[in-house]
């Protein structure tokens, strides 16, 4: 039997199709303002890309921000139990799981069923979240998929004080007007959102071993930056952004 | 959320409160023309001499909660914000120095004071907050110091809080220019106990399954035991209250449909979102039967002396929840876990009440390590709806429930 998940989340809409516990494909686009019409549209790319109808696929679990907007969707389950889910189906040795999302970043622990035993998410703010190194990026005018190999060549990174997002971005600039070099900068940002995430994990007293999950996963300025925060090695998925798709699809198959 | 023919009895005694409360504001409003004298003390401060001295208290914190749950508190606190204050400054407080200034808020502003009582038993920042109004509105201000019994209550925090009480009669003498009659006084303190005995009761009722309110609804019946506390009023509206409760029971009437878990609540509530929370939680069949906030009001009833309320209450107003230890706090969670056979806590990390938020964390550890229940912290604000997103709220929520439910073994 098929299974689907679609994760819609702030920037990015996912899907993934999983048959007899293997991955079948995944994909990815960019949300937009409609919800429904991402999720039709990236669940209808998986389904061609795996050459299968809709009729193919038992069940679909829909999640991220967009969740309730998937009409189509047998079930909508939360991030967080997705996530946790997607990770214990890509290592089931995992018992913490680290994603940092477009809006959200969150800390999960799990039990050795991949069950979510418990999770921190950020507040309000925005520190510490994809979006906080989006509006760094456009500020330092660097593209977003270029900030991590930038960084790894800092030789002194920069410190940022400030937690709030405005702050930090007003803070950057002033970095920018002294002529901090461009690298250390950025190192220092994702210094900063490391240190934002540390306590979601700090707070849940995450164990290892330890999943990065969610798109800023594939950045390796970012992903170093944790690491040495928590103090322990992350593992990344090449499915890290496709994460939530993943768990949902799972989920999907236990409906 | 439930359909309309499953929707739960409303209780009935809610109306008779709203016709108490507007009652009791009415006339706090008309104390000047019936030469009365008006005292804004707060809520967790000693108001029976204020009683037995027949001096109208008037709770700017209570007046807080009713601009909250009225979805005024946004402008009133930016209102504070443009004064001066800072925007970290507790919503109460920025809301209650907004409101004497533009005489805003669901009652166009609380009466003026002849004096003002300020206990600092709930936080410190009720002194600050009580000076500026005394300066503003030019009158008496009292500060009834209450040390923080980290470990217990010690022979010298007795003392000092005892002499208190002894001068804090004789301000008040010198205020009203009268003498404080004893008898009246021992029998506001009977009553004030009597009423708070019948608050515990009515918290109590929330134990049985399904229960037949919601901490939701607790918040709403506090009114009473905080601004009505040693009057008659408040005993026999808590009686009648008590029996319709126990009606329900037998009954079997809950007050939310098809009750399948249960929830403590720590913490203020949000007033502001207090039907979306309910129905948040409702629609996961999840009642908050119970929380630590309305326990406060009658939590140090073990300490008080029915006839010699004058005596014991120096102890009673000292040692109330928000004045002790955290680990003594965390006990008291327990116990309540323990007592409404809960399946899960849902904390409240409120940016406006510093004391009551901080140490949740560790009240949070202990709770999982010695009851392994799952336990939510959401972060909002009681009053200023700026710090809250009702978004990320709903998927801490739903994703809270999913592992109560997990751990529960029932969906």
């Amino acid at each position: 039997m098929i299974f689907a998940g679609i994760d819609i989340g702030s920037n990015t809409a996912k899907a993934a199709l999983i048959k007899d516990g293997t991955l079948m494909g995944t994909r990815v686009m960019l949300t937009g303002y409609h919800h429904l019409k991402a999720g039709t549209r990236v669940f209808g790319d998986v389904l061609v890309q795996a050459g299968l109808s809709r009729s193919d696929v038992s069940a679909i679990v829909s999640t991220g921000y967009g969740r309730a907007s998937i009409d189509f969707a047998d079930k909508a389950m939360t991030e967080i139990l997705c996530h946790g889910a997607g990770a214990h189906f890509l290592n089931p040795d995992i018992r913490g799981v680290i994603d940092v999302g477009g809006q959200d970043s969150k800390a999960i622990a799990l039990d050795d069923r991949g069950q979510v035993d418990n999770f921190a998410m950020n507040d309000k703010c925005a520190a510490g979240t994809g979006r906080f190194l989006e509006v760094m990026a456009n500020a330092l005018e660097v593209s977003l998929d270029r900030m991590g190999e930038v960084s790894l060549t800092a030789d002194k990174p920069s410190k940022i004080s400030s937690i709030c997002t405005v702050f930090a971005e007003s803070e950057v600039i002033s970095m920018i007007a002294r002529q901090e070099k461009r690298e250390n900068i950025i190192a220092g940002i994702h210094a900063a959102a490391a240190a934002r995430v540390g306590i979601l994990a700090a707070k849940i007293r995450i164990q290892g071993p330890v999943m990065m999950t969610g798109g800023v996963a594939k950045n390796k300025g970012m992903k170093a930056a944790l690491e040495t925060q928590l103090n322990q090695p992350l593992i990344i998925s090449p499915h890290c952004q496709e994460t939530g798709a993943i768990g949902a699809a799972v989920l999907a198959s236990r409906l | 959320m439930s359909d309309k023919s499953s929707s739960p009895l409303k209780i009935k005694a809610a109306k008779k409160m709203r016709d108490l409360m507007t009652t009791y504001y009415l006339e706090a409003l008309d104390a000047a023309r019936n030469h009365r004298q008006v005292a804004w003390i707060t809520s967790g401060g000693p108001v029976e001499p204020l009683v037995a001295m027949d001096i109208i208290p008037v709770y700017p914190e209570n007046h807080g909660a009713m601009i909250g749950s009225a979805k005024m508190g946004e402008d009133l606190c930016a209102k504070a914000e443009d004064m001066g204050y800072s925007g970290d400054l507790c919503a109460y407080a920025r809301s209650d120095i907004a409101c004497a200034v533009v005489k805003g808020g669901p009652i166009g502003g609380l009466p003026k004071p002849d004096m003002l009582i300020c206990c600092n038993n709930i936080c410190g920042t009720v002194l600050k907050w009580y000076e500026i109004q005394a300066r503003y509105f030019q009158v008496p201000l009292f500060i009834f110091d209450t040390p923080v019994c980290h470990t217990g209550y010690t022979p010298e925090i007795a003392a000092y809080v005892q002499t208190q009480v002894h001068e804090y009669i004789a301000f008040l003498e010198q205020v009203t220019g009268k003498k404080m009659d004893p008898d009246k006084m021992n029998e506001v303190g009977r009553l004030s106990y009597q009423g708070q005995r019948l608050w515990q009761q009515v918290l109590n009722t929330t134990a049985r399954k399904p229960s037949p309110m919601s901490a939701f609804d607790a918040f709403f019946f506090l009114a009473l035991i905080v601004t009505l506390r040693g009057t008659q009023v408040a005993v026999d509206f808590y009686k009648e209250l008590i029996d319709e409760l126990e009606q329900r029971t037998r009954d079997g009437i809950g007050v939310v449909p098809d009750e399948t878990f249960r929830l403590l609540w720590d913490n203020l509530p949000v007033w502001h979102q207090l039907k979306w929370l309910s129905d948040r939680f409702s629609a996961h069949k999840a009642c908050l039967v119970a929380d630590t906030y309305t326990s406060a009001w009658c939590s140090a009833l073990k300490y008080i002396d029915e006839n010699n309320f004058l005596d014991s209450m120096a102890e009673a107003y000292t040692r109330i929840y928000l004045n002790i230890g955290v680990d003594q706090m965390a006990e008291e969670v327990l116990k309540m876990i323990r007592f409404y056979d809960v399946d899960g806590l849902v904390m409240h990390s409120n940016r406006s009440c510093k004391p009551y938020s901080f140490g949740q964390m560790d009240i949070m550890q202990i709770v999982r390590e010695k009851t392994g229940i799952p336990v939510l912290m959401i972060e909002a604000d009681m009053v200023d709806p700026r710090s809250f997103s009702q978004s990320q709220v709903e998927t801490r929520i739903d994703a809270f429930m999913e592992i109560v439910k997990h751990k529960a073994g029932r969906s």
